[in-house]
C-alpha cells in the first residue's frame, strides 16, 4: 500500500527537517556563520545538494538556503481517507530528507571531525570502522570502474541482517557479482558492517564494502558518490536535476537493501532514493510499491528472504551480472582485487624480494600443448608450513588460430587481477617482481597452487575467446628451473620493451578509438596511438589492436590516420573525420601532440592533467592521488572538473602516467622539456623513465629540475626553482604565440 | 367546447423521477418541483417530442424558399438518392452545412469566453483593474514562448529576467491579436505533436485566426456557397481548431495565469452542498471572471459578518456547469449539481441568488424563480432574459469586485425573504478535483522526477490499458447521468483511466468516482494499483468545457514523454460525450477529430438523414485525421468500442504483450543514447 508508505515517509520527512533545522541553529550559535563546512577533498562541495540544485555549500552560512529549500519540499500529512495525489508529495518528502541528510552529516563533519576516519580503509584495530564520505581521489579511481563496467553498480544496505552469517552471505553474494556493497545505518544495536567485522570479512574500499556510516544520514555518501560520478563522468551540469536523476536511473545500477524494521526515518530515505531510479528491497513485511514508471521496475518489494536477496535486487534493478563459475574452493570474482593479505592472515608467500617470482605468457602451436592442463611443477602448497616461502615461476602457454605474439604482454598482464580475484590470495607486481600471499582462510578452503592455473585457463577462454583456443599453464616451485624461467623471461621481455619502444605514430596506418567510457561519459572519444597511451593509462595501442581483433564491434575501432595536416600539433585526416561523427559533431578536430591548440578531449578518468604555467613557459601535470594545491591554483579534482566530461580544453590535456616519457608527449609545444612541475610522487614513480627521456633531448637529471610540492606551490615559486636550476623551459621560445 | 373539456380533464403530463435521473438528489427534487406544480426541463421532455427532421440534419432553413425538408424515407433509400432542396442541396450538403454551423456556433461560445478572459487580462497586464492579479507567474512564462514573447532580456551581454509586466501586456497583446490578426495562422497549433501540425499544414487546414474561422463557416454555408461536404469538413476542422488549439487554449492559459492553475483539492458535490442556515449563491454559467470575484466577495469578513447580521450562518457557494467546476478546480466551491439540475437548484427553496453568465442557462429559471424568492441575475452583456423578474448587474472588469460585492449583498439580503418550506436533498458526495496538464505531471513523480513518462510506462506494462477523455453535457432526451457514469464505470472497469471534464465531471463527482478509494471498488486490478501508488482517483477532473485544451495539451505530453508513439493518434485512446446536447460538443468532438482521436457521441448525431456524409464522418475522417467519429447510444458498447480501439492502437505499438523483464549489462549500457 502506497498510501502506508506515503504517509510515513512524509512523516519521516517532517522530523528529519525539525531536527537538522535544530542542529544547524545550534551550530550557528556554536561557531561564526562564515565557517567552512564540507566533506573532506572534494570539489563537488556537498555532492547531492551541488549536483541538483547547483548550490555550493562552503559555509555554515551556505547551508541556509538548501535546508529552507527542502522544508519547502514538504508536502502535506496524507489524510486517513479522500486525500489528495500522494506519490508526487512522497518522493518531495524523500529528496527533502535526504537534503537533509546530507546537511546533517556536513554538520557533523564540522562538530565531530574525527568521527570519520578519512581512509580507503577502516582502522578495526583502533575501532575507527566508518569511513564516511569517499573524497574525490577515491571516486576517481573507484568510478572508473563503473565508467568501465567492471563495477555494474553498487547495493546500499542499511541496518543489520539477524546474524553475522547471514550479513557475510548476503554480501559475498553481492561481492561475487562485482558489485559495490555501501554500508549504513543499523538496526537491534548492531549493523553489518560490524557483523562483518565479526565473521572476519575484510571491508574497506580495497574489497568493495564500504561501511559509510552507522546513521541512516550516512547513506547520503552513497548518493554523493552516485552524483559526483554524473557529473565527472556523464558530463551532467550541477543543477541540472532532472538529467542528473535520469543518468542514475538509465547508468547506474545501484538499489537499496533494508535490513531490520523500516522507520519512518528509513521510510523516508527510500523514497528519496526512488527519485534516482534506486528502487529498495526488505527482509521485513513492509507495504510494497510495485507499479513502474519512477525505477524501471518495482519501487518497493517487501518479505525477501535474505538468500534471494542479492539475486532479487539485480532482477529489481534489471541488471544482467555474470558471476564467473570457476572450480576452486575460493571464491572469485573482481571484488576480491584489493583486499589484502596482511601479517597475521599470512600462510605462505613467493616472490617480494624474499624469492623469486616470475611470469610468461607465451604463444604456443596448437600440438604442442593440451588444453586445461596445469603442471605443478615441485612441491605444492601442502607441503609448505606456516610462515614459509617459496620461488615461483608461472608460465603460461596459449595456442590459437587468431592468436599473435603481440598479444602475449597483453594476456600476461591480466594475471595480475586474475590472481587477485581468488578471495585470500593477494597479487604484487608484475614479470619478474611479483609477489604472491596466500593467507591462511584460503589455505583452510583448500586452496592448492594449481587452483592459480585453473583461474588462468578459466579466465583466458572467458575474456580472450576469439584468439585463444588453447591454454597449460605450469606452475613451477623448483629454485632452479624458476631461475631458469626467469632468464627466459627477462629476454623476452627485453625484446617485447624494444619493439614498444621503438614504435612510432609514424610507423602505422591505424590508430585505435576507444569508447569505453561512452557508457558513462557519452560524448567522449579517445584516439590511441602508438606514441599516446589512452589518457586512463589502462590502454596502449598494442591492447586496443588486440581488443579490436578479440571483438570487432566493441569499444576499441580502428581509426584510418590518413593524410597528417599538420605534423607538428598531430593532426590528421582520418581521426578528424572519425570524431566529428563519434561525438555526434561536438567536437571537428583535436591535435595529439598539443595542449595549447585543440588539444585532445577528456573525460573524467584521466590518470594526469597537464595546465599551462604561462609565467614559467612551461606546463605542470598532476595525477590523480595527489589531493594537494597545484601552481595552477586548481587541485586535480577541481581541474578535472573543470575540462572533464569530453570536451576540449585548450591549456589543459588529461593523458596518462606512461605518455609523459613517451616521445610525442606534448611535442608540438615543446615536448618534455616543457615540465616543470608535477607531484612528488609521480616524479618519483617514473623518475627513470624521465631521466632516461631528459638524456635524449639532451638534459642530465631532468627529474630534479622539475619542481614538486617540496619546493613550490605557486608559479612564482616554480619559476624562482626553475631559475635556481637552469631548467631548459626558461630559453624555450613562448609557449602561447 | 367539448374538445376543450376533454383537454382539461387530461392532466398534464410529467416526468417520472425514476426515468428521468438515476441520481437520487434529482429525482427527490423533480418530485418536489411537480409537488409544487413548478415545471422543469425534465417535464417538457416528456411533452415536447424533437423535431423529427432536425433530428435527421437534413432540414435547410438557410433561405426563404424553405426550409427545405429532406427526411430519410422511411423504407430507407434504393438505388439514387434523389432529394434535393429547392435550390437543389443534396442531403449531405444540407447536413454537413447544418453541422458546420454547430461547429461555428460552438467555436464561437469557446472562443468569445477566451476573448472575453484575454481583455480581462489585457487589463491586468495594462494595470488598469485593481481587482485582478497575475496569480500564477510561472505559466506565464511558460506559455509566453508560444506567442513568440521573450520571457528573457540580454542587458550588458548577461541574459536577465525580463519584467513580469512588459511580459504580460506582449502576451496580453498577442493573445488578443489571435482572433483577428489578417495573416499567418494561429500561434498555438505549433504546441500539436510535430507530426499532427504538419498533417494539417498539408492538408491546408490551419486556422489563420478565430474569428475568421467562425464567419468563413457562416459565409460558406448561406444559400449557394459551398455545396461540397467534404470542403465544408474543411472548414468545421479549421474552425474547430480555431476553438480547441485556439480560444479554448488561450482561455485555460489566461484563467490559470489571472486564477492561479489547479491543484488537486478536496470538494464536495450535488444538490446537498445547499445550507438551509446559510446564504446560497448559485453561479451557472461558463465564464469565470466575474465568479472569481464573487468567491473573493464571499469570502470577505464584511460580507460573512453582514450574512450573520441577518440570521445566515454563513455564505455557501455552489456551481452548476463550467463556471461551478472553474470554481471547483481553483478554489474547491463545490458544484450544486450538472446542466440539467440547474432548475431544481431554485426548487430547493434555499437559493438565494442565482448568478448566471453564458452559455447553458436556461430561460426557464426566470419561471422559476419567479415561483421562489431566489434573485435570479444576469451578467453577461450578451446574455439577458426577457422575464421582469430577472436582474441584470453587468460585469466590467475594472470594478469587478464592486459589483461582485452587490450581488454577494443582494443574496444576503434576500435570505429572510425565503416563502416555501426548503427542502435541500441530503445528498453529496466527496470528490478530489483540481487536475490538470501540470499537476498531473507534478503527481507522477515530483518535483525532480514529474513526468508523464510514469503513466506511459505504466500503458507500456499494460497494468493501464488505455487513457480515454470523457466529457460533455447532460441531454434531457436520455436518463440523467446514466450514461456518463455507465461509460466510466465500464472504462475503469478494464483498466482504462478516464479524463473527465464538463458535466460530466460533475456526474462523475455525485457518483463518488472522484475519489481515491473508488479506485479499489470499480477498477480492473492494474489501473486499481498505479492509482493506489499514485494516490489518485482513476477519473481526473479537468476542469470546465473549454480545459479540453488541458485534455489536449495532456495527450501531447503523453506523446512527448515517449514509448508510445509520436502523434496523438498513436496513443491508445478515444473519447467520448454520451450525454451531449450543445453546439460546443460539436466544435470539441470535431476538433478530437482532427487531432486524431476516435470520438464516440451519445443520444443522437444530426446525420443520420445524410449516409454519404455520416459515412464521410465516421469512416472517411479516419484515413485524414487519424481520428473519426462515431455514435452509440448504449454507454457499455460505447466503452467497448473504446476499448477495442484502445486495443488496436496497443498492438499496433506492439504492447500488446506482457512486457519482458530486460536485464541490462554493459554493452546494453554502452548502447545508451546520450542522456
Amino acid at each position: 500500500m502506497s498510501k502506508l508508505v506515503a504517509f510515513a515517509a512524509i512523516q519521516g520527512g517532517y522530523n528529519i527537517i525539525s531536527t537538522v533545522e535544530g542542529e544547524y541553529k545550534k551550530a550557528l550559535e556554536t561557531y561564526d556563520a562564515s565557517t567552512k563546512v564540507g566533506f573532506p577533498n572534494t570539489a563537488y562541495y556537498l555532492p547531492v545538494i551541488y549536483s541538483l540544485l547547483g548550490h555550493k555549500v562552503e559555509t555554515l552560512e551556505d547551508i541556509k538556503k538548501p535546508l529552507e529549500f527542502a522544508r519547502g519540499l514538504l508536502p502535506p500529512h496524507v489524510k486517513g481517507s479522500n486525500h489528495l495525489p500522494y506519490l508526487g508529495p512522497l518522493l518531495d518528502a524523500g529528496m527533502a530528507a535526504l537534503l537533509a541528510f546530507e546537511i546533517k552529516e556536513a554538520l557533523r563533519y564540522l562538530n565531530e571531525p574525527d568521527f570519520y576516519f578519512h581512509s580507503e580503509d577502516p582502522d578495526t584495530d583502533a575501532g575507527k570502522i566508518w569511513l564516511g564520505a569517499a573524497d574525490d581521489t577515491v571516486f576517481r579511481k573507484r568510478g572508473v570502474e563503473f565508467v568501465d563496467g567492471s563495477a555494474p553498480g553498487f547495493a546500499a544496505i542499511v541496518g543489520a541482517a539477524p546474524d553475522p552469517e547471514t550479513a557475510k552471505m548476503i554480501v559475498e553474494d553481492y561481492q561475487r557479482r562485482s558489485l559495490y556493497i555501501f554500508l549504513a545505518a543499523g538496526h537491534n544495536g548492531t549493523s553489518v558492517a560490524e557483523q562483518l567485522l565479526a565473521a572476519d570479512v575484510q571491508i574497506g574500499w580495497n574489497t568493495r564494502i564500504v561501511p559509510f556510516g552507522p546513521y541512516i544520514s550516512s547513506a547520503i555518501f552513497a548518493l554523493g558518490f552516485a552524483n559526483r560520478a554524473a557529473m565527472a563522468f556523464g558530463g551532467v551540469q550541477p543543477g541540472d536535476h532532472k538529467k542528473m536523476l535520469l543518468y542514475n536511473k538509465e547508468r547506474i545500477f545501484a538499489f537499496v537493501n533494508a535490513l531490520g524494521d523500516v522507520g519512518t526515518e528509513w521510510g523516508a530515505a527510500a523514497a528519496g532514493c526512488v527519485n534516482w531510479g534506486f528502487p529498495t528491497l526488505a527482509d521485513t513485511d513492509i507495504p510494497e510499491v510495485l507499479p513502474t514508471g519512477i525505477c524501471t521496475y518495482e519501487h518497493v518489494v517487501a518479505n525477501v528472504s535474505h538468500e534471494e536477496m542479492c539475486q532479487k535486487s539485480v532482477e529489481v534493478r534489471g541488471l544482467k551480472v555474470t558471476v564467473s563459475e570457476i572450480e576452486i574452493p575460493c571464491s572469485f570474482g573482481p571484488a576480491y582485487e584489493g583486499e589484502r593479505v596482511r601479517g597475521a592472515d599470512l600462510y605462505a608467500q613467493c616472490g617480494g624480494g624474499k624469492t623469486q617470482c616470475t611470469e610468461l605468457v607465451k604463444m604456443a602451436e596448437m600440438n604442442e600443448i593440451e588444453d586445461g592442463k596445469v603442471i605443478v611443477d615441485g612441491p605444492d602448497i601442502d607441503k609448505l608450513k606456516e610462515g614459509d616461502t617459496f620461488p615461483m615461476g608461472i608460465y603460461v602457454q596459449i595456442a590459437g588460430r587468431e592468436f599473435q605474439s603481440d598479444f602475449e604482454p597483453i594476456l600476461e598482464r591480466q594475471i595480475h587481477h586474475l590472481i587477485n580475484y581468488i578471495q585470500g590470495i593477494m597479487h604484487i607486481g608484475q614479470r619478474d617482481i611479483s609477489w604472491v600471499r596466500i593467507s591462511k582462510a584460503a589455505i583452510e578452503k583448500g586452496f592448492t597452487l594449481k587452483d592459480i592455473g585453473v583461474v588462468l585457463h578459466a579466465k583466458f577462454h572467458q575474456d580472450f575467446q576469439k584468439i585463444v583456443d588453447k591454454v597449460q599453464v605450469t606452475l613451477i616451485t623448483d629454485k632452479k628451473k624458476v631461475a631458469d624461467l626467469t632468464k627466459r623471461a627477462r629476454g623476452e621481455y627485453k625484446m617485447r620493451d624494444e619493439r614498444v619502444e621503438k614504435m612510432t605514430d609514424e610507423d602505422v596506418e591505424t590508430f585505435y578509438s576507444c569508447t569505453l567510457c561512452q557508457s558513462f561519459a557519452p560524448t567522449h572519444v579517445c584516439t590511441v596511438s602508438p606514441e599516446r597511451t589512452g589518457l586512463c593509462g589502462a590502454y596502449n595501442w598494442m591492447d586496443c589492436k588486440a581488443s579490436f581483433e578479440i571483438n570487432p564491434t566493441g569499444p576499441n575501432q580502428p581509426i584510418e590516420k590518413g593524410d597528417c595536416l599538420d605534423t607538428k600539433l598531430g593532426r590528421f585526416k582520418g581521426v578528424d573525420e572519425f570524431i566529428q561523427k563519434a561525438s555526434r559533431g561536438a567536437i571537428n578536430t583535436y591535435n595529439f601532440y598539443s595542449m595549447v591548440h585543440d588539444p585532445m578531449t577528456t573525460c573524467g578518468c584521466c590518470e594526469c592533467i597537464a595546465a599551462m604555467l604561462p609565467s614559467c613557459n612551461g606546463v605542470m601535470t598532476v595525477n590523480r592521488e595527489f589531493a594537494g594545491e597545484t601552481p595552477c591554483g586548481m587541485k586535480f579534482t577541481t581541474l578535472a572538473g573543470v575540462m572533464g566530461g569530453g570536451a576540449s580544453s585548450p591549456g589543459f590535456v588529461g593523458h596518462s602516467k606512461f605518455n609523459i616519457t613517451q616521445r610525442k608527449f606534448i611535442s608540438g609545444d615543446g615536448g618534455l622539456l616543457r615540465m616543470v612541475w608535477m607531484p612528488k610522487m609521480l616524479k618519483e614513480e617514473i623518475k627513470e623513465r624521465l631521466d632516461r627521456r631528459g638524456e635524449e633531448l639532451g638534459v642530465k637529471n631532468f627529474s630534479d629540475m622539475i619542481a614538486d610540492e617540496t619546493v613550490a606551490t605557486t608559479e612564482d615559486e616554480v619559476l624562482a626553482y626553475l631559475q635556481e636550476k637552469g631548467h631548459p623551459a626558461l630559453d624555450m621560445d613562448p609557449l602561447i604565440g | 367546447m367539448a374538445e376543450e373539456k376533454v383537454k382539461t380533464a387530461k392532466a398534464k403530463k410529467v416526468a417520472d423521477p425514476q426515468k428521468a435521473s438515476m441520481d437520487p438528489a434529482t429525482q427527490q427534487m423533480i418530485l418536489r418541483a411537480q409537488e409544487l406544480g413548478v415545471e422543469t426541463v425534465f417535464d417538457r421532455a416528456e411533452t415536447m417530442k424533437p423535431c423529427n427532421i432536425g433530428i435527421q440534419g437534413t432540414c435547410c432553413k438557410n433561405c426563404a424558399m424553405g426550409p427545405c425538408r429532406l427526411p430519410m424515407p422511411k423504407t430507407g433509400i434504393e438505388g439514387q438518392d434523389e432529394r434535393k432542396g429547392l435550390c437543389g442541396a443534396t442531403a449531405n450538403t444540407i447536413a454537413a452545412r447544418n453541422f458546420s454551423r454547430m461547429v461555428a456556433a460552438g467555436a464561437a461560445a469557446h472562443s468569445d469566453h477566451g476573448r472575453t478572459v484575454a481583455e480581462v487580462f489585457l487589463s491586468v497586464a495594462r494595470k488598469e483593474t485593481e481587482d485582478y492579479k497575475i496569480k500564477d507567474p510561472i505559466k506565464l512564462m511558460a506559455i509566453a514562448p508560444h506567442f513568440g514573447v521573450k520571457t528573457t532580456v540580454e542587458v550588458d551581454g548577461e541574459e536577465k529576467d525580463r519584467d513580469i509586466d512588459e511580459v504580460a501586456v506582449e502576451v496580453a497583446e498577442k493573445a488578443l491579436a489571435e482572433w483577428g490578426k489578417p495573416e499567418g495562422e494561429l500561434t498555438y497549433l505549433k504546441r500539436a505533436p510535430k507530426p499532427l501540425y504538419e498533417r494539417w499544414k498539408k492538408l491546408g487546414e490551419l486556422p489563420r485566426n478565430i474569428d475568421r474561422e467562425v464567419v468563413d463557416i457562416m459565409h460558406r454555408t448561406h444559400m449557394g456557397v459551398d455545396q461540397d461536404y467534404k470542403n465544408i469538413v474543411k472548414q468545421c476542422t479549421r474552425a474547430a481548431l480555431a476553438d480547441g488549439w485556439g480560444g479554448s487554449m488561450i482561455a485555460t492559459d489566461l484563467q490559470d495565469v489571472m486564477f492561479g492553475t489547479p491543484y488537486p483539492l478536496q470538494s464536495e458535490a450535488n444538490m446537498g452542498v445547499m445550507k438551509a442556515d446559510h446564504v446560497n449563491i448559485i453561479i451557472h454559467g461558463h465564464e469565470p471572471v466575474l465568479s472569481e470575484m464573487i468567491v473573493a466577495a464571499s469570502q470577505m469578513p464584511e460580507m460573512i459578518d453582514y450574512a450573520k447580521e441577518k440570521g445566515a450562518k454563513g455564505i455557501q457557494l455552489g456551481g452548476i456547469c463550467c463556471t461551478g467546476n472553474e470554481i471547483l478546480q481553483r478554489h474547491g466551491v463545490p458544484p450544486a449539481g450538472t446542466f440539467l439540475q440547474q432548475e431544481l437548484a431554485i426548487v430547493t427553496g434555499a437559493c438565494d441568488a442565482m448568478v448566471v453568465d453564458v452559455q447553458c442557462v436556461f430561460q426557464n429559471l426566470a419561471n422559476v424563480a419567479k415561483c421562489f424568492h431566489t434573485k435570479l441575475i444576469t451578467t453577461h452583456p450578451m446574455a439577458k432574459m426577457e422575464q421582469e423578474n430577472v436582474h441584470h448587474i453587468e460585469f466590467d472588469e475594472h470594478h469587478a469586485l464592486d459589483d461582485a460585492k452587490r450581488i454577494v449583498k443582494m443574496a444576503i439580503d434576500n435570505f429572510n425573504n425565503r416563502e416555501a418550506e426548503v427542502m435541500i436533498p441530503n445528498i453529496k458526495s466527496t470528490q478530489i478535483a483540481g487536475f490538470g496538464v501540470e499537476s498531473i505531471e507534478y503527481h507522477l513523480g515530483g518535483t525532480f522526477r514529474g513526468s508523464y513518462y510514469t503513466l506511459n510506462d505504466n500503458i507500456i506494462n499494460g497494468r493501464i490499458r488505455g487513457i480515454a477523455g470523457v466529457v460533455g453535457c447532460n441531454n434531457a432526451r436520455t436518463r440523467h447521468n446514466e450514461a456518463h457514469i455507465k461509460l466510466v464505470k465500464e472504462l475503469i472497469k478494464n483498466d482504462v483511466i478516464v479524463l473527465t471534464t464538463g458535466c460530466n465531471g460533475i456526474a462523475c463527482g455525485m457518483e463518488g468516482l472522484l475519489t481515491p478509494e473508488t479506485a479499489a471498488v470499480y477498477c480492473g486490478p492494474g489501473l486499481a494499483e498505479v492509482c493506489e501508488t499514485v494516490g489518485i482517483p482513476p477519473v481526473l477532473h479537468l476542469g470546465s468545457c473549454v480545459d479540453n485544451s488541458r485534455i489536449l495539451l495532456a495527450a501531447t505530453e503523453v506523446v512527448k514523454a515517449g514509448g508510445l508513439g509520436k502523434d496523438i493518434q498513436d496513443l491508445p485512446a478515444a473519447g467520448a460525450a454520451p450525454e451531449w446536447m450543445s453546439e460546443k460538443a460539436i466544435s470539441i468532438g470535431q476538433y478530437f477529430v482532427a487531432s486524431g482521436v476516435y470520438t464516440l457521441f451519445g443520444v443522437n448525431l444530426p446525420v443520420e438523414g445524410a449516409p454519404v456524409f455520416k459515412d464521410y464522418l465516421f469512416n472517411g475522417c479516419e484515413k485524414i485525421y487519424g481520428g473519426k467519429w462515431d455514435l452509440v447510444a448504449d454507454p457499455i458498447e460505447m466503452a467497448h468500442k473504446m476499448i477495442a480501439h484502445i486495443d488496436t492502437k496497443r498492438k499496433e505499438l506492439g504492447i500488446d504483450k506482457a512486457r519482458e523483464r530486460v536485464l541490462m549489462d554493459m554493452a546494453d549500457r554502452q548502447k545508451l543514447e546520450s542522456a
